[in-house]
C-alpha cells in the first residue's frame, strides 16, 4: 500500500509539472525586458490569435510590435500568442489590464465582445481592437483597407491563370474574409472577365494539414492559381509542388515557393501603433474606427513582383495602385452584382465603409457559399 | 452532379481519402494493441504532437525524412514508456494519466518548436512512390499504389496486426492480459511486461501518425497540427470493436468524408459540405448506439493489475 501512495505522489508531481510545461509552451508571455524601476514607461500588451512564427497574419502584427519598440523610447511591450476566440480571451484581456498595461491591443475579430466587456471594467486602460466594429469610451478599432491590395493582386492572378480557375482557401465567413475574396475577384475580372474564383472553407485560421488537402482538391479540379486568407503558407508550398502559381497574403511568402508566388499583399501595422502610443502619451487618444489604406504610410501594400510578372503588366498594376492612392479609383465601385446577379452596388456608386465592414455576399464570379453562423 | 464528377475527380477524392486515413489508422492500430492489453491511453493526441514535431525536426536537420520517421518512432516509444511507468508500474488512474500525457505532448512540442525552430519553415517531406505494375492498374492503381511509404505502412499494418493479435502466441498473451490478467498471471505471463510492450508499441505508432502529418502531408510544423485526430483515433478503436479491419473501415469513413467535403466545395456541388463534415461523427455515434448492450470490450480494460487481488 505504501507503494501505491508513492505512486500517487509521483503522479501528482508529474501532472503539476506537465501543467507548468504546457502553460509555458502555448501561452508564453514573452516579455521583452523585465519590468524596471522606471514607472513612466508606457506598457503595451498584444494579444494574438496565432503564433508569432506563422509568417502570416500574427507575424505581421508582431512585426508592428517590434517596429513600435524600435521606434519609441519609453515603451515596453509584451504579447500573448495562441489565444483562442473564446471566453478564455476575456480572462487574458482582464489579466493584462490588471497587470498595469496602459494599452492593450487585440488583433483578432473574435475578441470583439470580450474586449467590449473588459474595456468597461478598466476605464483607465486604452484598448485597440483589430478588424472589429464595436467601440466603447476606451476601446477603439483599427484595420487596413486590405481590399485595395487584394484588388491589385487579383489583377495579377487574372492575368496569369490559363485555366481561368483560381482556388481560394478561406477560414470563416467573416466580413473581412468575404471582402478580401470579393476585391480579389473584382481585380481578377478587371483583367480577365472569364475568371472563376473557387472558395474552399477550411474552418480554421491555421490548419496546414487541411489546407494541404483543400489546395490539392482545388488543383485537381482545374485551378492553376491559388490564393488564400488563412494564416499559413501551406498553399504556396502545395502550389509549387504541383507546378501551379500562387498569390501571397499578409507577409512576403516568396521564400516558401519562389517558383509559384507572383505577388502578395502585406500589412505594415507598426506606424499605426506608434501613432496610438503618441496619442495616449499626449492624452489626445479617442476611440475611433481607424481604417487606413495604401496611401496611409503603407499600412497595406503589395510586395515586389516576381520576375514572372511581365514589366509592362507590373506598370499597369502600379498605375492602378496610384489611382487608388489618389482616390481616382475604388475597387468597390458599381455596378457590382452578387452571385445571383442582383445589383448590390449601383453603377457609379462606391461602397460605404459600413457596407465594407459588414459585407456578407460574394460578387458574381465567385463559386462557393458562405457558411451561415 | 454527373457532369463534374468525372473519373479523374473520383480518383482524386479516393486517393486523397486513402492518404488522409493514414494518421487515423496508425494511431488507432497502436491504441488497439494498448487497449487489448487492458490499458486505455488517452494521451495519443499528445504523442502524435511530439511525433509530428520530432519527425519534422529530424527531417529539417538531417534532410532525410527517413530520419524523421526514426525520430518519431523513438519519441513515441519514450512517451509510451512514460505512460506505462505511470499507469502500469504506479497504477495511476489511466484516464487521468492519459490526459496528463496529452498535455505534456501538447505543451512540450509547442515549447520545443518555439525554442529550436521559431517560425514556419518548410521541409522536403516524403515523396510518393509509384509501385511498378500495380500503379498501372486502371482506377485502383493511382488510388492505392501512388502514395508515400507511410500510407503503404499503415495499409500493410492492418492485416499484419490482425495476424499478430490472433495468430501468434504474443497476440494470445496480449488478449489474455486484457481479458483475464489473473489467469494470464497464473500461467506465468507477465502482465506488466505485456502492457509495457503494448504501450510502447502504441506510442510508436502514434508517433508515426504524427510524423505523417508533418513529413508526409503538410511538409511543415504548426502548433496543434494534429487538430484532434488522436482523439478520433481513440473513438475509432471503439467503433472498430478492437479489430484491425473494423478500424480500417472507421478510418476510411472519416478520411473519405473529409476528402469528399473538400471536393464538394471545390466543384460547387449544391450539397451542404457541413453535412459531409459531420457525417462520420453521426455514423460513429449511431454505430456505437445500436450495438450498445452487446458491445464486447477487453474485460480488464482500465483496471490496473495487482497480483493477488481480483480484477
Amino acid at each position: 500500500m505504501n507503494f501505491k501512495r508513492r505512486g500517487t505522489i509521483l503522479i501528482t508531481l508529474l501532472v503539476s509539472l506537465l501543467l507548468v510545461i504546457s502553460g509555458c509552451g502555448t501561452k508564453a508571455p514573452a516579455t521583452t525586458p523585465t519590468p524596471t524601476a522606471s514607472t513612466e514607461k508606457i506598457k503595451v500588451a498584444f494579444v494574438y490569435v496565432g503564433p508569432v512564427g506563422d509568417f502570416g497574419y500574427t507575424y505581421a502584427q508582431d512585426q508592428g510590435r517590434k517596429f513600435l519598440e524600435a521606434n519609441m523610447k519609453n515603451v515596453e511591450t509584451t504579447f500573448v500568442e495562441n489565444v483562442p476566440e473564446t471566453a478564455d480571451a476575456e480572462r487574458v484581456f482582464t489579466d493584462l489590464a490588471q497587470k498595469g498595461n496602459n494599452i492593450v491591443i487585440g488583433t483578432s475579430y473574435g475578441y470583439m465582445d470580450y474586449m467590449v466587456n473588459v474595456s468597461k471594467k478598466f476605464p483607465n486602460v486604452v484598448f485597440e481592437h483589430c478588424s472589429g466594429y464595436k467601440t466603447t469610451d476606451n476601446l477603439g478599432t483599427y484595420f487596413n483597407r486590405d481590399y485595395q491590395a487584394r484588388y491589385l493582386t487579383g489583377m495579377v492572378a487574372g492575368k496569369y491563370t490559363k485555366t481561368n480557375v483560381i482556388g481560394f482557401l478561406a477560414p470563416f465567413g467573416t466580413p473581412e474574409v468575404i471582402r478580401n475574396i470579393d476585391a480579389f475577384t473584382l481585380g481578377a475580372q478587371s483583367i480577365n472577365p472569364k475568371v472563376e474564383v473557387k472558395v474552399v472553407w477550411t474552418n480554421s485560421w491555421n490548419d496546414p494539414a487541411t489546407e494541404k488537402t483543400a489546395a490539392n482538391s482545388l488543383i485537381d479540379a482545374g485551378a492553376d492559381m491559388l490564393a488564400m486568407h488563412v494564416d499559413s503558407p501551406t498553399f504556396a508550398q502545395t502550389a509549387q509542388d504541383r507546378g501551379v502559381l500562387a498569390i501571397g497574403h499578409d507577409s512576403d511568402m516568396t521564400k516558401f515557393a519562389p517558383n509559384s508566388i507572383l505577388v502578395g499583399d502585406v500589412s505594415n501595422w507598426g506606424p499605426y501603433f506608434v501613432d496610438v502610443v503618441k496619442q495616449v502619451m499626449n492624452k489626445t487618444w479617442k476611440p475611433v474606427q481607424y481604417f487606413g489604406g495604401i496611401k496611409d504610410g503603407g499600412i497595406i501594400d503589395i510586395t515586389p513582383f516576381s520576375a514572372k510578372v511581365d514589366k509592362d503588366f507590373q506598370a499597369v498594376v502600379l498605375a492602378k495602385k496610384q489611382d487608388i492612392m489618389s482616390g481616382k479609383f475604388d475597387p468597390f465601385t458599381g455596378p457590382i452584382s452578387d452571385q445571383a446577379g442582383t445589383v448590390k452596388i449601383k453603377a457609379g456608386d462606391k461602397a460605404a465603409d459600413d457596407v465594407l465592414l459588414s459585407i456578407n455576399w460574394f460578387v458574381k464570379g465567385v463559386t462557393g457559399s458562405i457558411p451561415k453562423s | 452532379m454527373e457532369g463534374v464528377m468525372n473519373s479523374a475527380i473520383i480518383i482524386s477524392i479516393l486517393a486523397t481519402g486513402i492518404r488522409l486515413a493514414t494518421p487515423y489508422l496508425l494511431a488507432a492500430l497502436g491504441e488497439m494493441f494498448t487497449q487489448r492489453s487492458g490499458v486505455y491511453n488517452l494521451g495519443v493526441e499528445g504523442i502524435m504532437m511530439m511525433g509530428a514535431f520530432a519527425g519534422f525536426f529530424a527531417t529539417l536537420h538531417s534532410g532525410s525524412p527517413l530520419m524523421g520517421i526514426v525520430a518519431s518512432l523513438l519519441i513515441g516509444a519514450l512517451m509510451g514508456l512514460l505512460m506505462a511507468l505511470v499507469s502500469v508500474t504506479f497504477k495511476a488512474e489511466q484516464g487521468i494519466s492519459g490526459i496528463g500525457l496529452y498535455m505534456l505532448g501538447w505543451g512540450l512540442s509547442g515549447l520545443l518548436y518555439r525554442l529550436y525552430v521559431g517560425g514556419i519553415t518548410s521541409i522536403d517531406g516524403l515523396k510518393t512512390i509509384k509501385i511498378p505494375l500495380l500503379s498501372d492498374i486502371p482506377f485502383l492503381g493511382p488510388i492505392i499504389f501512388d502514395q508515400n511509404v507511410l500510407v503503404y505502412t499503415a495499409l500493410v499494418l492492418v492485416p499484419l496486426s490482425g495476424f499478430i493479435l490472433f495468430k501468434t502466441s504474443w497476440g494470445l498473451n496480449v488478449r489474455a492480459v486484457g481479458n483475464k490478467p489473473e489467469a494470464a498471471d497464473t500461467l506465468g505471463v507477465s502482465v506488466e511486461r505485456i502492457r509495457y510492450q503494448c504501450l510502447i508499441l502504441g506510442g510508436m505508432l502514434a508517433g508515426l501518425a504524427g510524423a505523417f502529418l508533418t513529413i508526409g502531408q503538410a511538409n511543415m510544423y504548426a502548433d496543434n497540427i494534429t487538430a484532434g485526430r488522436g482523439f478520433i483515433a481513440i473513438a475509432l478503436v471503439y467503433f472498430g470493436r478492437w479489430s484491425p479491419w473494423g478500424i480500417l473501415l472507421g478510418s476510411l469513413l472519416f478520411s473519405m468524408a473529409d476528402s469528399f467535403q473538400s471536393m464538394v466545395q471545390v466543384l460547387g456541388i449544391n450539397f451542404p459540405y457541413e453535412l459531409a463534415v459531420i457525417l462520420p461523427y453521426v455514423v460513429t455515434i449511431i454505430a456505437l448506439a445500436i450495438s450498445f448492450g452487446r458491445v464486447w470490450a477487453p474485460a480488464a480494460l482500465g483496471k490496473p493489475f495487482q497480483r493477488g487481488t481480483r480484477g
